[in-house]
């Protein structure tokens, strides 16, 4: 009897978390089926069923040149990170294998940069850009979110480092393996994970940011945040012209972010709840 | 001698982190400091004087400041409630035994990963729009009037939007935190007859106490600065109706050119920040203790 109470009681948490689920991810779902549909048919009232055609597509791509912004993005997301986790390996390595006593002052100190309000800093940075020619261009753009990316990374980082035990160095060593050879085949297999899944997160967290892509940028370096947040001020139809962007600005991050679900809580919670 | 060479190494390792960070921190802020003591407007930056404590009385009396302090507060507190509550209940759901797991917790994590502008902008458009929107829809089908949502309800609209980006977040981090939960100690209870009621405020609770204060206090950092959500569906409006702190510095500074004003507005910002950086600061302090 227990075993049909229990079936019962699975089948009922499935139809409701079911529900849940669907009703959360309906304007994900609902912009994917618009952008399958033409402009009428996006204005014609609710129907779930899109008629299938890709002009949407088309037509954001050769009225709006959706290529550009789509690079800017991958340049400026990836460039970003890339420079945060060359800056911030050497610091969390150092920090997680010879900690001193002010180690956790300079971590404590590093999330603290990250309360900064962006608004605060937006007047100096905003005239520093203009007067040195760095405004729309994406040198400018990617330092920008290096910094305000480089704590989080810096702090996963030193979290994850900070699981490789140190035993392991010190076996390495009794076994007479050099300095390289220790950082080569020891080290740098046990870091790559945690290397990996940072870049990951912070690829998502960079390429979602919208403060600083759209006052930075105009047109030359303008990412897809400030392309689609364009879109605000319409000029005629445009339902499905919007969900086709939208659609191809989320899918790539919707994706990798599908697999990044746990360092996710890691990262952003730096290391708080695991 | 090893170690100080260690140490030595360990240094320049973090020097350039720290380095640029260092920089990052204290170049703007002074600046934006400075320029809260001058008159300085950009169309007619030959003409900079020292004004005092003048931007911070300007900012300080103009009728839009407490009002998108409220608002900023408003923006807070209503999208933290929402997600709190709803990612409790919904992280409950989760944790209980269910077909196709996998894919409803994909769809659940989903929108955090939309970035805000296409949130918003869906939003607007295809969910709210009073006249294509999904909602109408469902009104004229019930034979009901469609809601204008951001004429009429333009701050609790972007709250919705912004709680329904951050829902997901809430949600993972509780229910990472309830799978964290000792099976033997729930069976226990169960044992010596707690009902869910009791087991939910006696056992979970408490053991979600610490996860809910981390999603409170990063979600607050984010939250106190909306701002793309504002820009693309409201622009502020109608009024000041919409307008959180960040908007407000930011029209001053960009669309109002005063970047004295502006300043003024961003070390109000600052300060706020500050003091619910503090909480944080002392939460996350504690795990690095353990």
């Amino acid at each position: 009897m227990a075993r049909a109470v229990s079936r019962r009681r699975t089948a009922i948490v499935t139809i409701a978390a079911w529900i849940v689920a669907l009703i959360i991810f309906f304007p994900i779902l609902y912009t994917i089926i618009t952008s399958f549909k033409s402009e009428t048919e996006a204005i014609q009232g609710f129907s779930l069923i899109p008629s299938g055609t890709i002009e949407s597509y088309v037509a954001v791509q050769s009225q709006s040149n959706y290529f550009k912004p789509f690079m800017n993005s991958v340049i400026l997301s990836i460039g970003s990170t890339l420079l945060a986790l060359l800056v911030s390996v050497p610091a969390a390595w150092s920090m997680a294998f010879s900690p001193t006593k002010r180690t956790k002052d300079i971590l404590m100190w590093m999330l603290s940069t990250k309360m900064m309000p962006a608004v605060a800093v937006l007047v100096p940075i905003y005239l520093i850009f203009r007067d040195t020619g760095l405004l729309d261009s994406r040198i400018g753009l990617t330092v920008m979110l290096t910094l305000i990316n480089l704590p989080i990374v810096v702090w996963m980082l030193y979290t994850y480092f900070r699981e490789i035990p140190g035993e392991i160095l010190e076996a390495a060593r009794m076994d007479g393996a050099s300095l390289w050879g220790e950082i080569v085949y020891v080290l740098t297999p046990m870091a790559v994970p945690g290397i990996a899944s940072t870049m990951l997160l912070n690829i998502i967290l960079a390429w979602n940011e919208a403060f600083w892509t759209i006052r930075l940028t105009t047109t030359n370096a303008a990412p897809l945040t400030a392309f689609i947040a364009s879109f605000s001020s319409p000029q005629g139809l445009f339902w499905a012209k919007l969900s086709a962007a939208s659609t191809l600005a989320i899918a790539p991050i919707l994706i990798m972010g599908w697999f990044s679900q746990k360092q996710l809580v890691r990262g952003l919670t730096f290391g708080a709840v695991k | 001698m090893a170690t100080q060479n260690t140490r030595a190494l360990a240094r320049l390792m973090m020097a350039p982190s720290v380095g640029l960070l260092l920089i990052w921190m204290i170049v703007p802020l002074t600046m934006t400091l400075w320029f809260s003591f001058q008159n300085y407007n950009l169309l007619n930056p030959g003409n900079v004087s020292f004004a005092g404590l003048f931007n911070y009385q300007y900012f300080y009396t103009d009728p839009a400041f407490f009002q998108s302090i409220w608002n900023t507060l408003l923006i807070v507190v209503g999208v933290l409630m929402i997600t709190v509550i709803g990612g409790i209940a919904i992280a409950l759901l989760l944790d209980q035994p269910m077909f196709g797991q996998g894919i409803v917790r994909i769809m659940i994590i989903s929108p955090f990963f939309v970035m805000p502008p296409v949130a918003a902008l869906v939003w607007k458009n295809m969910i709210m729009h009073p006249g294509y929107g999904v909602f109408a829809d469902f009104s004229r089908a019930l034979g009901l009037q469609p809601v204008d949502w951001f004429a009429q309800y333009p701050l609790f609209s972007i709250i919705i939007i912004v709680a329904w980006q951050w829902l997901p977040f809430a949600t993972l981090i509780l229910l990472t935190a309830l799978q964290s939960l000792d099976g033997e100690q729930k069976e226990a209870a169960e044992m010596d007859g707690a009902n869910f009621v009791n087991r939910f405020i006696y056992l979970t609770l408490p053991h979600l106490a610490r996860s809910v204060t981390v999603v409170i206090l990063i979600q607050t950092i984010f939250l106190l600065g909306v701002y793309a959500e504002i820009l693309v569906t409201t622009n502020g409006g109608p009024g000041y109706a919409s307008t959180n702190l960040p908007f407000l510095i930011y029209r001053t500074a960009l669309l109002g050119y005063d970047v004295g004003g502006a300043s003024a507005g961003g070390i109000i910002a600052v300060i706020l920040a500050n003091i619910v950086a503090i909480f944080l600061m002392r939460a996350v302090g504690k795990n690095l203790d353990r």
